[in-house]
């Protein structure tokens, strides 16, 4: 038999850089560390608000130091990232039927960033910013 | 080489080797059943049909009309008994697939949905979408995967039948990844080998499209039917050959000359239908074996448009509208974008007539039975007489399923009580296809290129056995064919490696290819009447006094086939005179 | 007719005398609306008759023809060479071991598509005598444009995530059983389930959408990944 079949392995540690669209797919999935780094954030807060007001005050003059905001700062560029990648995405991970038709994409991508705007107004609403 | 015992080996996973292989697997699930490819099942050609399948189911349609549209679209070369035979189990095969999931269209309260087609006087071709043939063909590949007793042999290229005691008892095959020889001993053989539309260089048929399987057959001993009739499609991409579905027509398109006239009304096709409202059996819906040739002559008198791909005319579908074209065509926009750069939406086409479909191929009857005992044929390498001298489009799909079951059928009934089989004898053969293909390899006065046989072979069966044929032209033909089939024996293998060898590949399927274009083009020469597909210059009308017969063509080795005949069977439509001047007076 | 010289840079291997790839540099005069398939095709005509490769269809349905060009998994018959300046570079598809040149092993692609059971398991049986199951245009387009995949395998070629994860079953095998799962005269869902939502079917998949991606971009204007 002269059959030998030649494996070509994957490189397990560099293949992302193969193609630009997986260092797309890789750059939006490090974007969930942020996200990650700033839910640890809101736990802190949490038990610091649990520890008495004088633990919540340090906390919040912690928050406004010039490393915390650039932080923050960050963590809502990549929030911002992760939320309009995954709404692109929709129209294909959803794709929704109403009789024969199906419901255009930019439609369900749309209708996601329209909640998404809805929602950031009501939650700014109840934090009193308006 | 290693010995495989079955009890049904199927040559061919296309619409027709698959249905066969199902069909045995569930009449009797304790039959082994080799199905043998040279490509994985859903690379057959199947796959690229597009029209749809015809199968009486409407309360407004009727088998006799079914009937008297296949018998006299095939110009009375149809056997009337396999013609009855087929319009009835028709339906039921097109709803078997329904039941096995194939995606038809549907009508608004969920009944199957047919359109219009070519030849046909009432709506009966079932279609999905634009992709007909490839859901049938995919459809039926995987309701294969659920019986264990279909056993497949994918990319295994099948050489030689074997034959002994007068009987076809197995083949040999190559597995193509190895280069090793199998031998198949099975109780009985089913080609579903596919057409040969190859032989010619401007063809819709893909590459696998070689005639193997006719070739396999005929070296046995088997003879080949009515191989001169070869529909050419009339609507081809003048560069690749690509299939422009016929509905571009069926949707109101129209074919127009440089002149811009709607020239199918000067060649008995007229008269003239309002633009954009296509008629049923008339003008651009007319039959296409006549709308072909009307080309032919257009050409002639030096009216069509000369393009950078050749001579052509022009399909014309602008007035439809952008709107409608993505509605209904948005495949034929994309192909003539991407293939040819032209936006139909802006401009004609410029086509021509391709080689599409053969009517001829390996001598069955209605039980889809060869005349060799065990050796069955189905689907488009088979002759079985249901389209006579013009296939109807939308009636061979349908010839898949319903010959496919109907050969698996018989298969059974022949392996009932069957002698051993003589192991020694079968070894004997297969042996030979050893040293066949040993030859090959081993060739060393080679003095001929591959390519350079296969493009003489091309080109003379277009110049010489294309639409329209004459008495010089077919001899000049028969002589370089039988010239080429000798000078096939000095072509160079230029490949000796064993994996996937393709150059291997192509010098067997040229080697098919020669033989089938022989039968073509003596039993052309001896045909001396125009009848459907097969049009002379210099016998102009059709005689059924002498011609009402089918041409029978039996290997001679290296010389001209022996030409018989055999009578056509009619039994309830008398020839009669086809008509596509549509319904009004 | 516009012509024009092409390079192509094909890779190589010969079980028989290679023990690795190698590139193997070709010129070739081509019409300027052809594929890649065609300059191939005319390689193995006029230039080098042992080059391998599959073809058939040449108008992306058959499905055979897949191959990188230029990195990026394509239908070679289906790939314009008016996209391309330069040297092409043409590999055969990634994640599966190679024959020989161009010609890849689908073997786990089609193991792959078995074990999803592609195929109507009936809600309720009935007899062909009975006529058809009824289905609405609205039940029909739930699954159809799930049934179009032409297993080219492009899909297998782009994905990370099998390249890494052998086992992973694969965009094209996941589609097919939620083609089933779809249809509405269907009852299968469970059955199909069972390998569909273990740790090697859907939950593996990562939404890279390389697969459709890929397709969408170039290739197979017929397959479901092209929406
Ligand atoms: C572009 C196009 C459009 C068409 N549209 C329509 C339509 O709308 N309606 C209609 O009714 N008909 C249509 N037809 C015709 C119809 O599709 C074909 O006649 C039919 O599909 C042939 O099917 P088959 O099973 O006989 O062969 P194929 O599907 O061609 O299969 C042949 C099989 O044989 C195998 N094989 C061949 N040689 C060997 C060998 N040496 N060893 C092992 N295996 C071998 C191949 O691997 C393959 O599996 C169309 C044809 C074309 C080309
Ligand atoms: S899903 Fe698309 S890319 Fe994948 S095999 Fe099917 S057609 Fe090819
Ligand atoms: S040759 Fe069939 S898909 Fe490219």
């Amino acid at each position: 038999m002269s059959r030998n079949p030649l494996i070509r392995e994957v490189p397990p540690t560099s293949w992302y850089f193969r193609h630009p669209l997986y260092l797309r797919y890789m750059s939006r999935e490090i974007t969930s560390i942020f996200i990650g780094a700033y839910c640890v954030l809101l736990v802190v807060g949490l038990q610091r608000l649990a520890a008495g007001p004088a633990a919540w005050e340090g906390f919040v003059t912690a928050l406004q130091s010039p490393a915390s905001i650039v932080f923050q700062f960050l963590c809502l560029v990549a929030a911002f990232y992760h939320a309009a990648t995954w709404f692109n995405a929709t129209q294909k991970a959803m794709p929704l039927q109403i009789g024969e038709d199906f419901v255009p994409g930019n439609v369900i991508s749309g209708a996601h960033y329209a909640a998404w705007a809805v929602l950031s107004v009501v939650v700014l609403f109840f934090t009193g910013v308006f | 080489m290693e010995t495989i015992s079955t009890d049904v080996a199927i040559i061919g996973a296309g619409g027709a080797g698959l249905r066969a292989a199902i069909a045995l697997a569930e009449t009797d699930p304790k039959l082994r059943i080799a199905l043998i490819s040279k490509v994985y099942p859903m690379r057959s050609h199947t796959c690229s049909a597009e029209g749809g399948a015809a199968g009486v189911i409407k309360p407004d349609d009727s088998f006799d009309l079914h009937f008297d549209d296949t018998a006299g679209g095939g110009d009375w070369l149809s056997d009337q008994d396999c013609v009855e035979y087929f319009i009835h189990e028709a339906p039921k095969e097109l709803l078997q697939l329904e039941h096995w999931g194939c995606p038809w269209n549907r009508e608004a309260d969920g009944s199957v949905a047919v359109r219009p087609f070519g030849g046909m006087k009432k709506k009966r071709t079932w279609f999905a979408a634009d992709k007909s043939g490839f859901h049938i063909l995919h459809t039926l590949f995987q309701t294969s995967l659920q019986f264990p007793s279909i056993t497949r042999y994918d990319e295994f290229f099948g050489l030689d039948l074997l034959i002994d005691e007068g009987r076809c008892q197995g083949v040999t095959a190559m597995e193509m990844r190895s280069g090793e020889l199998r031998q198949f001993h099975a109780k009985a053989v089913i080609i579903a080998g596919g057409g040969g539309g190859r032989m010619f260089p401007f063809s819709t048929n893909g590459a696998i499209k070689t005639g193997d399987g006719m070739a396999m057959a005929y070296r046995a001993g088997a003879p080949l039917k009515d191989m001169e009739f070869v529909q050419y499609h009339p609507t081809g991409l003048p560069n690749t050959g690509s299939l422009l579905t016929e509905a571009c027509r069926g949707e109101g398109g129209i074919l127009v000359n440089k002149n811009g006239r709607r020239y199918l009304q000067d060649y008995g096709m007229g008269p003239e239908t309002p633009v954009g409202k296509p008629q049923l059996k008339t003008m651009e819906l007319g039959p296409r074996d006549r709308v072909s040739q009307a080309y032919w002559h257009e050409l002639q008198k030096g009216n069509t448009v000369s393009t950078q791909w050749g001579e052509c005319v022009l399909l014309d579908m602008r007035h439809l509208g952008e709107k409608y074209i993505d509605e209904r065509l948005p495949l034929v926009r994309e192909l003539c974008a991407s293939y040819l750069q032209v936006d139909i939406v802006k401009d004609p086409v410029p086509i021509r007539p391709v080689v599409h479909y053969m009517m001829g191929g390996i001598s069955t009857n209605t039980k889809a039975a060869t005349p060799i005992p065990g050796l069955f044929a189905a689907g488009e390498c088979a002759c079985v007489s249901l389209n006579g001298a013009n296939r109807l489009g939308s009636n061979s799909l349908v010839e898949l399923l319903v010959f496919g079951r109907r050969a698996a059928l018989s298969a059974i009934e022949h392996i009932q009580g069957l002698p051993a089989a003589n192991t020694k004898a079968l070894n004997a053969r297969a042996v030979e296809t050893q040293k066949r293909i040993d030859g090959l390899y081993a060739r060393t006065n080679g003095t001929e290129s591959m390519s350079g046989v296969r493009k003489e072979m091309m080109d003379t069966m277009e110049k010489n056995a294309g639409i329209y044929r004459t008495e010089e032209g077919l001899q000049e033909g028969v002589k370089i064919i039988h010239d080429l089939r000798q000078r096939y024996d000095k072509v160079i293998l230029t490949d000796k490696s064993k994996v996937f060898n393709t150059d291997l590949f192509q010098m067997l399927e040229l080697g098919s290819m020669l033989d089938c274009a022989e039968a073509v083009t003596v039993g052309a020469l001896a045909r001396k009447e125009s009848r459907g597909a097969h049009q002379r210059l210099d016998y102009a009308e059709r005689d059924d006094n002498k011609f009402l017969r089918h041409t029978m063509a039996y290997f001679k080795g290296l010389e001209p086939p022996r030409i018989d005949y055999l009578d056509v069977v009619i039994t309830k439509s008398p020839p009669g005179v086809r008509d596509y001047s549509g319904d009004h007076k | 007719m516009k012509e024009r010289l092409v390079q192509l840079e094909v890779l190589r291997y010969n079980p028989d005398t290679d023990t690795e790839a190698r590139f193997q540099r070709y010129e070739v005069t081509c019409a300027e609306e052809w594929v890649v398939l065609d300059a191939l095709n005319k390689v193995k005509a006029d230039i080098d008759p042992t080059l391998n490769y599959r073809w058939s269809c040449h108008m992306a349905v058959c499905g055979s023809c897949g191959m990188m060009i230029n990195g990026e998994p394509k239908l070679s018959c289906h790939t314009f060479l008016r996209d391309y300046e330069g040297v092409i570079r043409v590999e055969p598809l990634v994640h599966f071991p190679v024959e020989r040149d161009l010609v890849t092993a689908p073997d786990d692609f089609m193991e792959k598509l078995k074990r999803v059971k592609p195929y109507i398991i009936p809600k309720e049986k009935k007899p062909i005598s009975e006529g058809e199951y009824k289905q609405t245009p609205a039940q029909l387009m739930k699954f159809r444009q799930y049934s179009m995949c032409i297993n080219c395998m492009l899909c297998y070629a782009a994905c990370p995530e099998y390249g890494l994860t052998p086992h992973f079953i694969g965009p094209a095998a996941l589609t097919l059983a939620h083609r089933y799962n779809q249809d509405s005269r269907d009852g299968g869902r469970k059955e199909r389930q069972e390998v569909v939502a273990t740790h090697e079917g859907v939950w593996e998949c990562t939404f890279v959408g390389a697969c459709s991606e890929s397709a969408r971009r170039t290739s197979t204007p017929r397959a479901p990944c092209s929406r």
